[in-house]
């Protein structure tokens, strides 16, 4: 049985990911069950939910972060540009090249905020000389609406910044090795109202150059910033669609009850 | 605002209730409980240090004769050629007869007259050891022959004792090492300037003496040894412990296997150190045929038994580590051992050197399984530089400790409590490296 009420289904040719009877189990636990989703390009995919409906086990099987966990199992089809990320002969490393993470609780590296963004293009040798690595280093703190507030302490720890530049600190990591996709758990949960606005404002900036997937708690921030939205509820998909669509007119009443602020 | 009405309270605020005081007597009496246990242990220590340092600070001095000594030709090299070879045909016996007779001269100078006092009572308050002293020195630089040169020599065990008060009068009327008039004569020569009390240096470089010479024990044989020692066990035990503790953390697979392992690592770690000498003695030496009393056998043991310390304080350094951070690493595309070595091993880095620091000053302490590979073995040679001396016969700090306690002359005592000191001194350096390197790596996150 099938949950999906795509009331658009996008074709494998336009989708960036694309996702087919998708299984998580952890243990004894059935994490998500059956899910089937398109996720496009250069547009911002919310997910919501209630708490353990899925949706972070779900994103972290994008870029194959479930590897590390020993009692994860998982199974079914995740395709990005129309290839299998679990065949054998794609190495996760690579992958997590291409599918960069932010992370709910803002985890920078306790090294200096230029060590920070440039750890990546390092380890994947994007770079050949200091003057490179320096470029990206700006470029990625200026896509990630840092570079005016630390141009100058480049040096400094990055675990001294606040929250808020933590996190965007952590948007820029993850985009300095150049990913083509970026995934989101809950970027804003250990964040104020105004460090929240400026990461908002910030993934909108960043639907320009990349798939963006975000797990969000607040429906307002699924509002304000996806153009997509799924909603998940028990592991299962139950519906997916145009983020306007859903919120004003939800077709499953799981979906509405959810929004609605009646379950979750 | 005053006239309002108050209900009067169920139970005053003012009042304190029966139960509320029988919590605080509780907890008074727990206090009182818990600042005593701390009072006796901080006595226990006090005892301890004090009797160590009354009994061991003396032996960081000792009792030197001051004499000019005539290094005569005709009794040293008859010869006249200068060549060592012919000369190490003289005896300390040769050696004690230029020395004796330089006393005896000094003590005519000075015209000191004490009723009793035969020739042999004059000699007999210089160490036996002070002939081989002015040997060595001899030997190794020839032109002093003919020569009248100001040396110090170390005086006779009993008169050093007399010096710092272990010797009196009437325990001297009863001893046949020592007469009352040396006694006499000691206190004259004192006088003079002749004879007094240095800084002990040799304490600290010399290697043992025989029984019968505890002026002349030091303990350089025995902290050379213990130092190659430490160098093996933090050569060998740092490496593969933090490889194996690595690898169970970071890598392996959770299942009954690696649960054995940590299980069997946990209880080594409480396994008797006495039997880590016996498989020592069977495996190094009766197997792989490795000489007795040598460093490096001493230095095996000791590794495998600081391994589980080590591996335990870095797994638990390792586990400290929050994982938000291997995440971060393996999110951006990290390998796995790149995300270790990158990230996590310098977080951990304090803690691995805190646990490696304190397994190495549990090993230096360690005594019984030395005692099992010879280590307890009479050594008065110092044991060559590595990477050969590591196979030379070499002694042990808490070995040497254990060795002069076993010695009858009281002279002994005071040099094995001076031994303790030293001992404790290099603990205390070691333990404060670690409290220093752990302040100064600790990174917050």
């Amino acid at each position: 049985m099938k949950d999906t009420l795509t009331e658009t289904p996008a074709t494998t040719d336009t989708a960036k990911i694309a996702v087919r009877g998708l299984q998580v189990h952890y243990a004894d636990t059935h994490a998500v069950r059956d899910v089937d989703v398109d996720i496009p390009d250069k547009a911002v995919t919310a997910l919501i939910g209630p708490s353990g409906c899925g949706k972070s086990t779900f994103l972290r099987c994008l870029n194959r972060m479930n590897d590390t966990i020993p009692a994860a199992r998982v199974t079914g089809e995740v395709r990005i540009d129309g290839e299998d990320i679990h065949d054998p002969r794609v190495d996760p490393v690579q992958l997590r090249a291409k599918v960069g993470m932010v992370f709910q609780k803002p985890n920078p590296f306790p090294k200096s905020i230029r060590d920070n963004v440039a750890y990546g293009p390092k380890i994947h040798g994007l770079t050949r000389t200091r003057a490179e690595l320096d470029e990206v280093v700006e470029k990625s703190l200026r896509r990630a609406a840092l570079w005016d507030e630390v141009k100058d302490r480049l040096n400094a720890p990055g675990t001294g910044l606040s929250g808020g530049q933590q996190q965007r600190l952590c948007i820029a990591r993850a985009i300095a090795t150049a990913p083509e996709i970026l995934l989101m758990d809950e970027p804003c949960s250990a964040l104020d109202p105004i460090a929240t606005a400026q990461i908002e404002e910030l993934i909108d900036e960043l639907r320009n150059r990349f798939a963006v997937v975000i797990v969000t708690h607040s429906m307002q921030q699924a509002a304000r910033v996806s153009q997509r939205t799924a909603f998940f509820h028990l592991g299962r998909m139950v519906e997916y669609g145009d983020t306007g669509e859903l919120f004003t007119n939800p077709a499953d009443p799981r979906t509405e009850s959810y929004i609605s602020g009646r379950i979750g | 605002m005053s006239d309002i009405s108050c209900p009067a309270p169920a139970q005053s605020l003012l009042k304190r209730g029966d139960r509320t005081a029988r919590r605080h007597a509780a907890e008074a009496r727990f206090r009182a409980c818990g600042l005593g246990a701390i009072l006796i242990g901080l006595a226990a220590l006090a005892v301890l240090l004090a009797s160590v340092l009354t009994s061991g600070l003396g032996a960081f001095r000792q009792s030197y004769i001051h004499l000019p000594i005539h290094l005569s030709e005709a009794e040293l090299d008859q010869s006249g050629t200068r060549d060592t070879e012919v000369m190490k045909k003289v005896t300390t016996i040769g050696y004690g007869k230029v020395i004796d007779k330089a006393l005896a001269e000094a003590v005519a100078q000075a015209g000191i007259a004490i009723d009793g006092l035969t020739d042999d009572d004059i000699s007999g308050i210089i160490s036996r050891e002070a002939a081989a002293q002015v040997r060595d020195m001899v030997l190794s630089n020839p032109d002093l022959i003919g020569e009248t040169i100001d040396l110090s020599v170390l005086a006779n065990g009993r008169i050093d004792g007399y010096l710092k008060g272990r010797v009196t009068a009437e325990s001297a009327a009863l001893d046949s090492n020592v007469s009352p008039a040396q006694l006499q004569l000691a206190d004259a020569m004192m006088e003079r300037g002749l004879l007094s009390l240095d800084f002990n240096a040799a304490f600290l470089t010399a290697p043992d003496a025989s029984d019968q010479r505890p002026e002349a024990a030091g303990l350089g044989v025995a902290i050379l040894g213990s130092a190659y020692m430490m160098l093996i066990v933090l050569a060998l035990a740092l490496p593969i412990g933090v490889a194996a503790s690595i690898y169970l953390e970071e890598f392996a697979p959770k299942n009954r296997l690696t649960d054995l392992i940590e299980v069997n690592i946990a209880n080594l770690a409480a396994v008797p150190s006495i039997v880590f000498g016996i498989l020592g003695l069977a495996i190094f030496i009766n197997f792989a045929g490795l000489p007795q009393s040598a460093p490096v056998v001493g230095g095996l043991v000791l590794t495998l038994m600081t391994l589980p310390t080590i591996i335990i304080a870095t797994r638990a350094s390792l586990k400290a580590v929050p994982p938000s951070i291997r995440e971060a690493a393996l999110g951006l595309g990290a390998s796995r051992m790149q995300a270790v070595f990158h990230h996590v091993l310098p977080l951990a880095a304090p803690g691995i050197l805190t646990g490696t620091i304190l397994g190495l000053a549990q090993a230096l302490g360690e005594t019984a399984p030395l005692l099992l590979i010879g280590m307890v073995a009479f050594v008065r040679e110092y044991p060559a530089a590595p990477p050969e001396g590591l196979f030379d016969p070499a002694s042990a700090l808490p070995v040497q400790i254990y060795n002069w306690t076993q010695r009858a002359d009281p002279a002994f005592v005071e040099r094995a409590s001076g031994a303790i000191i030293v001992l404790l001194a290099f603990l205390l350096v070691m333990n404060a490296a670690a409290i220093l390197l752990r302040r100064r790596f600790e990174r917050r996150w």
